[in-house]
């Protein structure tokens, strides 16, 4: 009784806190668990005249065409694929700047390094992705380079083989700098004793870096991780729906872009959802897993 | 330490240097070849001639691109895009970071679940399309400003930044007779101007970049953004119209002269204020990653 009243006391002091409250509140129901509502139609066979609601049911008529066609696991292959590059060559590439940056002990040339480094990030998707377009075109510039290596050009584009290698490298470009300021925070964290006391015990600055530095921010590293990992069945879409061509759909076509094209452009809204569906649970269940077993293992997580 | 160790050191120290060196030239290298390409003569570029220097260098691509009505209003489009859009975003984060911030907001851990929540499950983008559609919003600017109004991630920084307000000042400005939304207006607004800058910045280069909504809910050319015309241009190569600028004015003018100069008139805005603002991003960066 004694906490009801409390709370009931709380509530009532704190009317504007409501009043201002209200608006975001509002915002989050209609554009975020709004859509949610609207997954409904993934087990509808949605009509645009009939609503959301009144649509007919479809029960699970959209996953079992999906599940059962084999272009839609060519989807997933390339979303792992993907993913899993990006984890292989994206996710170290911040944390190795970090460390270097962390010994260079001239600060003024540290300092132009990172402000040259950020730059990138803040260009957009399509300024990237046009770059990429006119420096691999089979006139751009980096098959002016080739042909006066004295090398065949490739029409890198056109060619599903490459299109891993450029995404990805065009990613650790435009991202390597940013995603190591995080890292530099949690390094300026590390406690120089530990650096004094390594020292003493005649480490060298290789294995300062090894059993002192990376043990100081294995937090964040872990953190960081696990954030890549809900992600694991999306992707940074905008850039592939950019660079994407007829030609290179074998690699380059994830489920994101499948959803947009069949969905939305195709308008089979359903379908589209029922496909998006399947990716944001997994996308979710992989986060929530990964969080508990960073858990069970007493390491970082982040709830 | 023995001198063996110390002259390894060193080798690293400079190896590591040219590294980082490399690195800044493979970031610049790209975006001055850009620029020089833009403002060297069309044949030239035709041959492939442009290494280090311009050749020839002339603003006639500039003129051209600046003259293209889709690209000047665009332009325009994007500015009031920006503008609405970043002004939106910060009043609303504000104002839902601020009761979420306040201990005595009955509930807040409950909306803070509901809202959270959603950074890691979404509808997906067919329902929120059929929301955005159901709404009346579709071919309106309202498509583009409202959906992304609060990103869940800075109202976290931002609401960490107001926890840190210590209790004490809501205190002597309740015996002053303030109530809380007096509070939020006159004490907590002004205390937090470095935090709201840090975000605004954020927010104004999210919409200025951004190209996604636009596609997927404005059809009418009139309305689009920059990022689409020059999606348009750089990407699919529609080049015709800037081309027949260019000829009008008897120059020799390439494609590529005007890809190029189309990307260096988008990011033009964002290198020249970049050096001063640079320090803030970091910082919005470092409060986030305190409590992320």
């Amino acid at each position: 009784m004694k906490t009801e009243a409390l709370a009931w006391k709380q509530i009532k002091s704190s009317g504007y806190l409501y009043l201002i409250f209200l608006v975001p509140l509002v915002y989050f129901l209609i554009f975020k668990y709004g859509p949610m509502f609207g997954i409904l139609i993934a087990f509808k066979d949605y009509n645009v005249f009939q609503g959301v609601l009144n649509s007919e049911w479809a029960g699970w008529k959209h996953f079992e065409s999906f599940i059962f066609d084999p272009y839609f696991w060519k989807l997933v292959r390339n979303t792992l694929l993907l993913n899993i590059y990006m984890i292989l060559f994206y996710f170290p590439a911040p944390i190795i700047l970090a460390l270097l940056l962390n010994e260079i002990r001239f600060t003024a040339f540290k300092r132009v390094v990172q402000s040259i480094s950020y730059l990138p990030h803040f260009l957009s998707t399509v300024v990237v992705a046009g770059m990429l377009v006119n420096f691999l075109a089979t006139d751009g510039l980096i098959n002016q380079i080739i042909a006066s290596l004295g090398f065949n050009k490739i029409q890198f584009l056109m060619l599903p083989e490459w299109f891993r290698t450029i995404y990805i490298s065009s990613d650790i470009w435009q991202k390597i700098g940013w995603g190591s300021i995080i890292y530099l925070a949690a390094l300026s964290g590390v406690d120089p004793h530990l650096y004094e006391a390594a020292k003493m015990d005649g480490a060298n600055r290789f294995k300062q870096a090894i059993h002192v530095t990376l043990p100081g921010i294995s937090s964040v590293i872990m953190i960081l991780f696990l954030l890549t990992l809900g992600d694991l069945m999306s992707i940074g879409f905008e850039k592939i729906l950019l660079l994407y061509t007829g030609p290179t759909y074998e690699t380059a076509d994830v489920i994101s872009t499948f959803v947009y094209r069949r969905g939305l452009l195709g308008a089979d809204f359903s379908y589209g959802a029922a496909v998006g569906l399947f990716q944001s649970v997994i996308s979710f269940l992989l986060i929530v897993g990964a969080n508990y077993a960073a858990r069970k293992r007493n390491a970082t997580s982040l709830w | 330490m023995n001198l063996k160790a110390i002259k390894a050191g060193k080798i690293f120290d400079a190896a590591n240097m040219l590294f980082l060196i490399a690195l800044c030239i493979t970031i610049l290298y790209p975006i001055y070849h850009m620029f020089i390409v833009s403002i060297s003569d069309g044949h030239a570029v035709l041959r492939g001639d442009i290494k280090l220097w311009p050749v020839s260098p002339s603003w006639d691509t500039y003129k051209a691109v600046l003259k293209d009505p889709d690209i000047l209003n665009s332009y325009k489009n994007t500015f009031l895009y920006t503008t609405t859009g970043t002004l939106i975003n910060v009043t609303l984060t504000a104002f839902c970071a601020y009761p979420l911030a306040r201990k005595k907001f009955y509930g807040r851990s409950f909306f803070a679940v509901l809202i959270i929540f959603t950074m890691f499950f979404e509808g997906g983008i067919i329902p929120e399309y059929i929301v955005i559609d159901a709404l009346g919003l579709i071919n309106t600017m309202w498509a583009i400003v409202l959906p992304p109004a609060i990103h869940v991630f800075y109202m976290i920084i931002m609401r960490t930044f107001f926890q840190q307000i210590p209790e004490e000042i809501y205190e002597s400005a309740y015996i002053d007779g303030a109530n809380d939304l007096r509070i939020f207006f006159r004490i907590i607004l002004p205390l937090s101007v470095p935090v709201i800058a840090t975000i605004t910045l954020f927010y104004l280069v999210w919409h200025w970049n951004s190209f996604f909504p636009a596609l997927m809910y404005l059809n009418e050319k009139s309305q689009y953004p920059m990022q689409l015309i020059m999606r348009n241009i750089v990407i699919a190569g529609n080049v015709a119209a800037q081309e027949s600028a260019a000829a009008s004015m008897n120059a020799m003018i390439t494609g590529q002269n005007i890809k190029y100069a189309v990307i260096i008139v988008t990011i033009a805005p964002i290198l020249v204020v970049y050096p001063f603002i640079q320090k803030y991003f970091v910082k919005g960066m470092m409060v986030g990653s305190l409590k992320g």
